[in-house]
């Protein structure tokens, strides 16, 4: 019997349209009307600013440990751009621009990462899952919502969002081969920022790139320039085009970069050099972009002041939010609350209701009296 | 009515609801074509298609994930988990998402959702094939767990699992899937989760099981009857979680004693939570210590060995001995 090639090669496509110097490949430059053009610079700044904002506020204490997007703004909103409202995103834990470009308010996202639960409502027409936490286990969950849009026989399509060290996990293994199985509307979009908080992608896969693993699935895969919002948004809508007509999923790598920390609690100058920090600077999202608006004569000059503005306003209606009520933790554990769990409630209440709770230290009877028959030992006595 | 056992009884349980309900979806691991290793999912497969009864990919974390994805779409899964031991492939599924997906979402989302698993020993078989691992079910914020004891709690308790808008893990002891035939309603039958089954009334001594467990604490206080006089109350507790406390208070508050009898591990599991609710409720009226009846605290020995480990009619007579004596 002879060795035979049961499956031809396949090649990996990379895409790139806009260049870190501005230079366009007009072939391959989408038709995007000038006004989407706009809205997707002004998500980008807006994500970029918000950014730098909430690291201040973060610093301040105002709000708790996030994770940083900065670097990423075009891999999360050419693709997102990619969606309508019926269809649905899933998001992993650093994707804060396509969220606000989904509706999120930016206030609830604060109130998110001030440990607030109800910072992590998606509004009642909002086809949005919250921040999914731990690394690559929403993946499955996009898989099952594009099962049931199937079963359903609806017109939509998922999104999911992870990063490059989400691809060692097995949930995004076990979500591919799932998706391809079941063939469903699902785009997976992995923003391959190199950096799984210290661990290089050198470290995380011995893959030439991530989109090749979409092909062990059975769909396809494509690399692309996650800097070149062209190209991101072209790969996208290509994506989610042939999900809406019955196609299938697609893995979409966007090659990008993490140029913050992995989180607020995280120091990126103890595991990766300035000069390489550096040289992504030079190819910042944001920068091509901008040369490409001014050639257009596209660039309003005002953006950056109207989406400060934006971001000022949301701060403050987020620091006028009432103190959280404790009780509210109770709300949404069962739809209808145990007997054990409604008496803890219920001791929560009076706790509350009792100001120097727990404060009787120069007492040396104990706040309850003994039960009926109780034998009084020594610590009564005491 | 029929005489069904507790296979019967689960499959006839799915194929009403089923029936009933269009969003209920069943999936799992030769849950199709084949009707399950045990067979509880038999015929669903013909009688609904492929694309309601789904023989998905061979992975514990993907089917759960996408049995989330589902229910956060609106649809009803009920997930099988061939055999409870591999079900730590998709635990995190199970608590970082489906037992807090109602919290997370601020009401937005719920995962109506039941995950089926067959567990216990007693059938001969291999590691991961025989153990019980309601503890770590139960402990979890956010879901119920269920374990029927007979063909009738079964099908009632699977019924009501369904339609319960939570996130419910719900246990089938491997060793009473043919144990015996029961007298099953032919109107849907649905018993509610959240409350435990006096199944023998009785005085001076309370006897607490579950599942298999069932059976031996009904045997042992059936000798207690005939060799020493005492007639036990016996609790079939059906739902681990939440607990029904009232009728645990209730009972040892009548008879002064307990006797919990479970096949999992003893140390921080069930039964310590059964006998510390029964001291908060019922402290001044116990006659004696609560006594546990639980396999030891070493993994599941193989299958050799079980006997030895799983508790039995005996134990459950020593224990309950030393405590009308104490």
């Amino acid at each position: 019997m002879p060795r035979t090639l049961i499956e031809p090669q396949f090649p990996i496509e990379r895409l790139s349209i806009l260049d870190s110097d501005g230079k366009l490949d007009a072939k391959l430059e989408p038709r995007l009307a000038p006004d989407d053009l706009k809205r997707l610079y002004r998500a980008m700044v807006l994500g970029r600013r918000l950014d730098e904002r909430m690291i201040k506020l973060q610093r301040q204490g105002r709000i708790g440990t996030f994770a940083p997007i900065k670097g990423q703004e075009a891999s999360q909103i050419g693709s997102v751009f990619t969606l309508g409202p019926k269809d649905w995103m899933v998001p992993s834990f650093r994707e804060t621009a396509a969220m606000i470009w989904r509706g999120w308010p930016i206030e609830k996202i604060l109130a998110f990462y001030a440990g607030r639960l109800e910072g992590g409502q998606p509004g009642p027409e909002q086809h949005d899952l919250p921040v999914t936490i731990p690394v690559a286990t929403q993946l499955p969950h996009a898989v099952g919502l594009a099962y049931a849009i199937q079963y359903r026989g609806d017109d939509a399509v998922v999104m999911a969002y992870f990063g490059d060290g989400a691809t060692s996990e097995g949930d995004f293994h076990e979500a591919a081969n799932f998706a391809g199985v079941w063939h469903g509307p699902v785009v997976f979009v992995c923003q391959n920022n190199q950096w799984a908080i210290s661990v290089p992608l050198k470290k995380q896969t011995n893959s030439r790139t991530i989109a090749q693993k979409a092909l062990a699935y059975g769909f396809p895969g494509i690399q692309v320039d996650g800097n070149d919002v062209l190209a991101v948004y072209t790969a996208s809508r290509e994506a989610v085009d042939r999900a809406r007509a019955g196609g299938g999923p697609t893995l979409i790598e966007c090659v990008t970069y993490r140029l913050g920390m992995h989180t607020t609690a995280d120091d990126p100058t103890k595991y990766r050099a300035d000069e390489e920090v550096k040289a992504w600077e030079q190819k910042d999202p944001l920068t091509r972009f901008r040369v490409y608006l001014e050639k257009k004569k596209l660039l309003d000059a005002s953006v950056d002041e109207q989406v400060d503005e934006e971001i000022a306003r949301a701060v403050e209606r987020f620091e006028a939010m009432p103190a959280t009520d404790p009780l509210a933790m109770f709300d949404h554990a069962y739809a209808e609350l145990p007997p054990g769990v409604t008496a803890q409630r219920a001791e929560l209440t009076t706790r509350l209701e009792t100001p120097s709770h727990g404060a009787a230290a120069d007492s040396v009877e104990p706040a309850s009296p003994p039960m009926r028959g109780q034998r009084r030992t020594s610590r009564w006595t005491s | 009515m029929a005489k069904l056992n507790m296979v019967k009884a689960l499959n006839l349980a799915l194929l009403e609801e089923m029936e009933r309900d269009p969003d209920i979806v069943v999936i799992g691991e030769d849950v199709g074509v084949d009707g399950g290793v045990f067979r509880v999912t038999e015929d669903l497969h013909r009688r609904f298609g492929g694309r309601r009864v789904i023989d998905s990919p061979l992975a514990e974390a993907g089917i759960i994930g996408a049995s989330v994805g589902m229910a956060l779409y609106g649809l009803k899964p009920v997930a099988e988990i061939q055999f409870s031991g591999f079900s730590f492939q998709c635990f995190h599924q199970i608590e970082n998402h489906a037992a807090r997906y109602r919290q997370r979402s601020q009401g937005r989302f719920h995962c109506q959702l039941v995950v089926r698993m067959p567990y216990g020993g007693g059938v001969r078989a291999l590691e991961h094939h025989s153990e019980s691992e309601e503890q770590f079910y139960s402990h979890m914020p956010g879901l119920k767990m269920v374990i029927p004891s007979g063909p009738r709690t079964a099908r009632a308790l699977l019924v009501a699992s369904i339609r319960d808008p939570d996130p419910v893990i719900f246990f089938e002891h491997k060793a009473l899937y043919h144990a015996s035939k029961e007298e099953v309603p032919d109107e849907t039958e649905v018993m509610p989760i959240g409350r435990a089954q006096i199944v023998q009334e009785g005085r001076g001594l309370t006897l607490v099981a579950y599942g298999a467990m069932l059976r031996v604490a009904l045997e042992a206080a059936e000798t207690l009857q005939a060799e020493d006089g005492v007639a036990p109350e016996v609790i079939d507790l059906l739902t681990i979680s939440p607990l029904d406390r009232e009728a645990l208070v209730a009972s040892v508050g009548k008879t002064g004693r307990a006797v919990i009898v479970h096949e999992a591990p003893g140390s921080f599991g069930p039964a310590a939570e059964i006998a510390t609710s029964i001291m908060e409720g019922a402290f001044l009226s116990l006659e004696a210590p609560i006594r546990r009846v639980t396999s030891y605290d070493v993994p599941f020995p193989g299958f050799a060995r079980e006997k030895a480990t799983v508790p039995d009619v005996a134990r459950v007579l020593a224990a309950a001995r030393e405590t009308l004596a104490f």
